[in-house]
């Protein structure tokens, strides 16, 4: 195998059924005798529930059931947990129908279930609930207020925690002696992940075997059994399979164990019939765990000659009403450990405070965390570069960690490996052409034409996750990902792979590797993922870790296998393993290239094995448990370049360019694709998206008539290279690449956005930068309250 | 219940006859009348464009019109545009040029991009994308997408030699 | 995804839509069905009964009778957008349509379903308004024809009586006169937020707007600011200064009352640059 596929545009295996129209999407199955639910949703944020009654809607014809949070719960059905806990944190329950409360609009009040969806949706608004509503609040910080609404009976003062990192008392003598300091008020808005394929699930209950089956939209299917199993219902593991067909999407939103998963398991054994359940997205928009959410003061001190001395940031995250399954990593460990960035800061100090709100819970949204961390921090670095009279380039420039300083220990807990930011840097400059664009963007001020360039470095740490490390910092798990390679008797491999693919192109850029370690063609491989039942337990995709951690697994794996096969080999050729050699496809003698075999010939002889030696074991299977020594640290160099029209105040994305150093690319389509992807994300959070809250708690952009998704005319055709940095501690050197983008591009547009708006003096604006906001702020007036009354 | 319907509609040039509920939305008479599961629904506002299919040769929303107003027509979903054995320019262009990830919006914009090339067989990369105006994809920002169009545009055209090999 | 239950009734005639329009007093007429179908969809709506006129014969497509273009209530956007009558004698609208939703809105949704619907946002009853259009209404007691300045009498209402069916708009056709449509469309729904027509023929300036009221409203202001004066860049940004007071206009998330007001000054002055080339 001369050619190796490492690092080839090999087109995606998985293709061919998506676009002919024969994916296989949880929505999609129809089982004999299935039923639908629909369910009853909380109109308020924040309610006593006094009475339901059903009996109107029980006697709908096609009805099978009303399900109360009180008969699931007398069910035995415990409440859903959260997987990250720090000390002092406040777990109250989690109940998957809830029965005293509603703490949310789109809380699940009652379940109904019936021979098919428009029944269920019409008995659905038969269910009469009987509300008494109370005061609810939305915003973090108004939830922290004394007097403020209390979500939880059990935590008056809404703090589900606080947590800090760093040494505040360095931090503060370092902007007490600083030579400049700058502080901006921020608030990170509040976003709605929006995976094009709404939630579903679908669950059977075989009564001879006592065994149930979850089709689910999920990320991760083996941490569904173990909480399902261990915590919330009680069903023996090996009783319990939990499938994730294809996934359209998740970006961190299908990760979390939802509430509809429990209801159709339990109704599923209740009726004895299998139960789907599908989001409509207005159901999606209020249940579908959010992102982001923080106000924060954040302030960055220099000395005389420009560097960075210290960064303090206080920031409330919002939790909204419960805690979801990763939600009190995010603003923390995710967050707080990132606010060194690509910057020598030597002291860093960080507090959070969490409050729950009567909002849908926050939880990890792509780049989770981190491009919080980017935006504040890149923010905070455009602002003090103008206040030194600085080109903001050549400020980045001087605090930027120096190639010779890897490994190299941040002050908030974590140690970059590698890097070499820039030459990064040089790379996007040399590409855009930084000079000319500033000489344009004079020339055009001069017209009264407003062009904006924001450039930002970041770094990012994903490949979740070193275990000890994560387990230090307050995981209730570790993150290792596990593989099992299986050569067939006729040489083909199929792949087991604990991570899980929804549009990331496993099934092709992991089968590229397998090929070139077994020296197979790569048809001969097939990449299995997503069924409990047929893989090694795994902890799924997100946080950039299928790549880094679970192809490492894989890859360990193959290893193992080709060590077997050198053994076999040895046996067939009668020579010593230790003179086998792996080479063009065959396993030979060193030296004797007629004294060889092929893989076929090693596959189908370790499976017959009716001349074995006694200390040979029969089969070709290897498991591997891959924990990674530490995150990967994949960084770059975004820049945008904006126009504002002053006359309407809408902002216009004219250039996006990117240099990424996720390490060697095994797949460039692949990789290049998760990039333009992720820009667009960050480039919605800076400019269009935002969840928007009323004082009342109920949400007013809760649809697509409301809340903008990026389409193809708000982008453009992205400009896009690589370095290539690898990582010294996994086996390829690889690193993450599914998250950088929207880590690095909210910051990128948002500087971009603020450098055009400098001319009208303004420093600094809260996003999304929408027409009015923007206007508004050219034109002095201040802005008016932005809900419709 | 209200009186039932029928209908007569030709799908992916098989003719279908039903009885069907006044308000079977179209999209949801294809997937689970007729189980052709490659028209989606992504959205309950017909913004998102999951549902996009042909009906007598324009592209619409099969989630914003009933099964009964398609009574007489002919439609053409993601499964009658091509196979895997002989793909469509567009679906090949979505392919070679990996204009999808996760795959849920792709029939969609498949339907959407056959129907622009239809009517305008040489878009410029803004006509493009005003095209595609009704149609979202969060995956790939849309960069590939219009690769992928620009790509089939050119096949068409006969300016691609020949599909990839592999 | 499911609407409420619903009889449907199609009809091949206006005749007898009228006709069953009397037998079902309650029921909405469905034309390209973009606005009210989903407005039923989230349960908004729930109509016991549907008249499907789309597909009746007589109510469409664009024909030239004299100096009027006559253009069938249920035409579709996509049949106006590619009209060579429309593009020739009338093209405010072809240009208007090509911002109206995405190409799959376009080829189901109708003028005259829209300009019935009266929707607040809806792009095409500035144009209406701008050229002096005229809708031909039928009902059980005849026919009647009503100015486009009669016929938005505030949000979603119309001088449509119940009973009657808006079944053709009169186009006037201006030999010679330019036009043009601006808009600024809401970043989600694509709707008008403030959306500018404007016709200049010969001396005489007509302008109308949508988006930024109850229902879509002529300019008077801007057009005797600008009734005999030459169309210079000068002229247009004096014209284009406090078209509407504030206090009246719609809001909402994407804009205030005071930007809204601001938007119709701006779109109103590119309106007007384009129609005059500068």
């Amino acid at each position: 195998m001369a050619n190796k596929l490492f690092g080839k545009a090999m087109k995606r295996v998985e293709d061919p059924r998506f676009i002919t129209g024969t994916g296989h999407y949880t929505d999609d199955m129809t089982l004999p005798g299935m039923v639908e639910a629909a369910m009853v949703r909380s109109p308020y944020a924040h309610a006593r529930i006094k009475k339901i009654d059903a009996s109107k809607a029980l006697t709908h014809p096609g009805v099978l059931a009303v399900i109360t949070g009180q008969e699931m719960k007398d069910a035995g059905i415990n409440s859903i947990p959260t997987g990250w806990l720090h000390p002092g944190i406040k777990t109250p329950p989690h109940y998957a129908i809830t029965f005293d409360k509603a703490r949310h609009v789109g809380d699940i009040v009652a379940a109904v279930i019936a021979e098919n969806r428009q029944i269920a949706e019409d008995a659905a608004q038969l269910v009469e609930v009987d509300y008494e509503p109370l005061p609810a609040v939305a915003l973090g910080s108004d939830a922290l207020k004394p007097g403020a609404p209390a979500v939880h009976d059990d935590v008056p003062d809404n703090v589900c925690f606080t947590w800090s990192i760093g040494d505040k008392a360095a931090v503060d003598a370092a902007f007490a002696s600083a030579h400049k300091t700058v502080k901006l008020t921020l608030r990170n808005n509040r976003l709605v992940p929006n995976a094009m394929e709404p939630r579903a699930s679908l669950a059977q209950y075989l009564k001879a075997s006592d065994e149930y089956t979850l089709w689910t939209t999920s990320q991760n299917p083996h941490i569904h059994r173990l909480l399902i199993a261990a915590f919330i219902m009680g069903i023996p593991e090996h009783k319990l399979r939990v499938i994730a067909p294809d996934v359209g999407g998740g970006f961190g939103s299908k990760i979390y164990q939802y509430p509809e998963e429990i209801i159709v398991l339990y109704a599923a054994k209740k009726l004895g019939r299998p139960v789907k359940w599908t989001a409509r997205r207005s159901e999606s928009f209020v249940t579908d765990s959010h992102g982001r959410d923080h106000e924060t003061v954040a302030e960055m001190a220099v000395d005389q000659n420009g560097k960075i001395t210290a960064v303090r940031v206080d920031t409330i995250a919002n939790m909204g009403a419960y805690l979801t399954t990763f939600a009190p990593a995010v603003p923390t460990y995710l967050y707080g450990c990132l606010l060194a960035g690509t910057y020598t800061t030597p002291h860093i100090y960080c507090h959070v405070t969490a409050p729950f709100t009567h909002t849908t819970p926050v939880d990890a949204y792509r780049g989770a965390g981190r491009p919080e961390a980017t935006y504040l921090l890149e923010r905070l670095v455009d602002v003090m570069a103008h206040e030194l009279g600085m080109d903001p380039v050549e400020f980045r420039r001087k605090n930027l960690i120096p190639p010779d300083a890897f490994p190299y220990q941040t002050p908030v807990a974590l140690q970059y490996d590698s890097g070499n930011y820039e030459a990064n840097l040089d790379k996007a400059l040399q590409m855009v052409g930084y000079q000319e664009l500033r000489r344009q963007q004079a020339e055009l001020r001069k017209q009264g034409r407003y062009l904006g360039i924001g450039v930002i470095t970041f770094i990012e740490a994903c490949g979740l996750a070193p275990s000890a490390l994560v387990g230090s910092l307050g995981a209730q798990a570790g993150q290792w990902e596990s593989a099992l390679v299986r050569v067939m008797p006729t040489g083909k491999v199929e792949v087991f792979t604990g991570t899980h693919s929804h549009g990331q192109g496993h099934e092709t850029a992991f089968a590229q590797v397998v090929a070139d370690e077994l020296q197979i063609p790569v048809e001969d491989v097939v990449i299995v993922h997503g069924d409990t039942g047929r893989m090694p337990y795994g902890w799924g995709s997100y946080g950039s870790r299928s790549a880094p951690t679970g192809l490492s697994a894989i890859v360990l794996a193959t290893r193992k296998i080709v060590d077997k096969a050198k053994k076999i080999a040895a046996h067939l050729l009668e020579a010593s393993p230790d003179d086998i050699v792996h080479e063009d496809g065959k396993f030979m003698v060193k030296g004797v290239p007629d004294k060889a075999k092929s893989f076929f010939d090693i596959a189908l002889m370790a499976h017959l094995a009716h001349n074995y030696p006694a200390d040979l074991e029969p089969g070709l299977e290897a498991t591997h448990f891959y924990d990674p020594k530490n995150f990967v640290f994949p960084f770059g160099t975004h820049i945008a370049v904006v126009e504002v029209d002053p006359d309407t105040g809408k902002v216009k994305l004219l250039r996006y360019l990117s240099v990424d150093d996720c390490g060697p690319v095994i797949n460039p389509l692949i990789a290049d694709g998760q990039v333009h992807g992720g820009i667009a994300q960050g480039l919605g959070q800076a400019l269009l998206e935002e969840a928007v809250y009323d004082k009342e708690g109920q949400i007013l952009s809760g649809n697509f008539l409301e809340y903008t998704l990026p389409r193809a005319d708000d982008m453009v055709q992205i400009e896009h290279d690589h370095t290539v940095t690898p990582c010294p501690h996994n086996p390829l050197g690889i690193k993450g690449i599914g998250e950088a983008g929207t880590i690095a591009s909210t910051a990128a547009v948002a500087n971009a956005v603020m450098d055009a708006l400098r001319p009208f003096g303004i420093v600094h604006l809260d996003m999304p930068y929408t027409p009015e906001k923007v206007w508004r702020a050219i034109h002095g007036s201040k802005p008016v309250a932005q809900a419709a009354d | 219940m209200a009186d039932k319907v029928h209908i007569t509609v030709v799908v992916n040039g098989v003719e279908h006859h039903h009885e069907v509920e006044p308000r079977l939305l179209l999209v949801h008479y294809l997937r689970e009348t007729l189980g052709l599961t490659g028209t989606h629904v992504g959205c309950d506002t017909s913004q998102c464009g999951a549902c996009t299919v042909h009906l007598d040769g324009q592209a619409v929303k099969s989630c914003t019109m009933f099964a009964v107003q398609a009574d007489g027509c002919s439609i053409t979903t993601i499964e009658g545009l091509g196979s895997p054995g002989s793909l469509h320019p567009v679906q090949e262009g979505f392919w070679e040029m990996h204009g999808l990830q996760c795959g849920f919006c792709t029939p969609g914009m498949i339907m959407a991009a056959v129907d622009l090339l239809n009517k305008n067989p040489n878009p410029s990369e803004a006509e493009i994308r005003h095209a595609l105006e009704g149609n979202y994809c969060r995956c790939t920002g849309y960069h590939n997408i219009v690769r992928a169009v620009q790509y089939a545009a050119d096949k068409m055209a006969g300016k691609v030699a020949m599909a990839a090999d592999d | 995804m499911y609407t409420a239950e619903f009889a449907y009734k199609k009809a091949t005639s206006v005749a007898e839509a009228i006709q069953l329009l009397q037998q079902h007093p309650e029921a909405k007429l469905l034309a390209g069905g973009h606005s009210l179908i989903p407005a039923m969809k989230l349960r908004l709506a729930a109509p016991p009964a549907l008249i499907d006129i789309s597909k009746v014969a007589e109510l469409r497509g664009v024909r030239r009778e004299g100096d009027t273009l006559v253009v069938g209530a249920m035409t579709t956007y996509r049949e106006l957008e590619t009209s060579d009558l429309l593009k020739a004698h009338c093209p405010l609208i072809p240009q208007a349509v090509y911002h109206i939703g995405d190409p799959m809105v376009r080829a189901k949704g109708t003028i005259g379903g829209s300009l019935a619907h009266a929707d607040p946002a809806a792009d095409l009853p500035a144009s209406m308004l701008a050229l002096g259009a005229k809708m031909k209404i039928q009902g059980p007691s005849g026919a009647r024809v009503v100015e486009a300045d009669q016929f938005f009498t505030g949000m979603f209402s119309t001088a449509l009586q119940e009973g009657e069916i808006l079944t053709e708009i009169h186009l006037p056709i201006r030999p010679g006169a330019r036009m043009a449509y601006a808009k600024f469309p809401h970043p989600a729904s694509r709707s008008a937020v403030v959306g500018v027509a404007v016709v200049v023929d010969g001396t005489e300036v007509r302008a109308a707007v949508t988006g930024a009221g109850e229902h879509a409203m002529r300019l008077t202001k801007l057009e005797q600011a600008l009734a005999g004066k030459p169309l210079t860049t000068e002229n247009i940004s004096a014209a284009c200064q406090g078209l509407l007071a504030p206090d009246h206009l719609n809001h909402d998330l994407v804009a205030s009352r005071e930007y809204r007001a601001h938007l119709v000054d701006v779109m109103a002055k590119r309106a007007l640059m384009q129609a005059a080339g500068l």
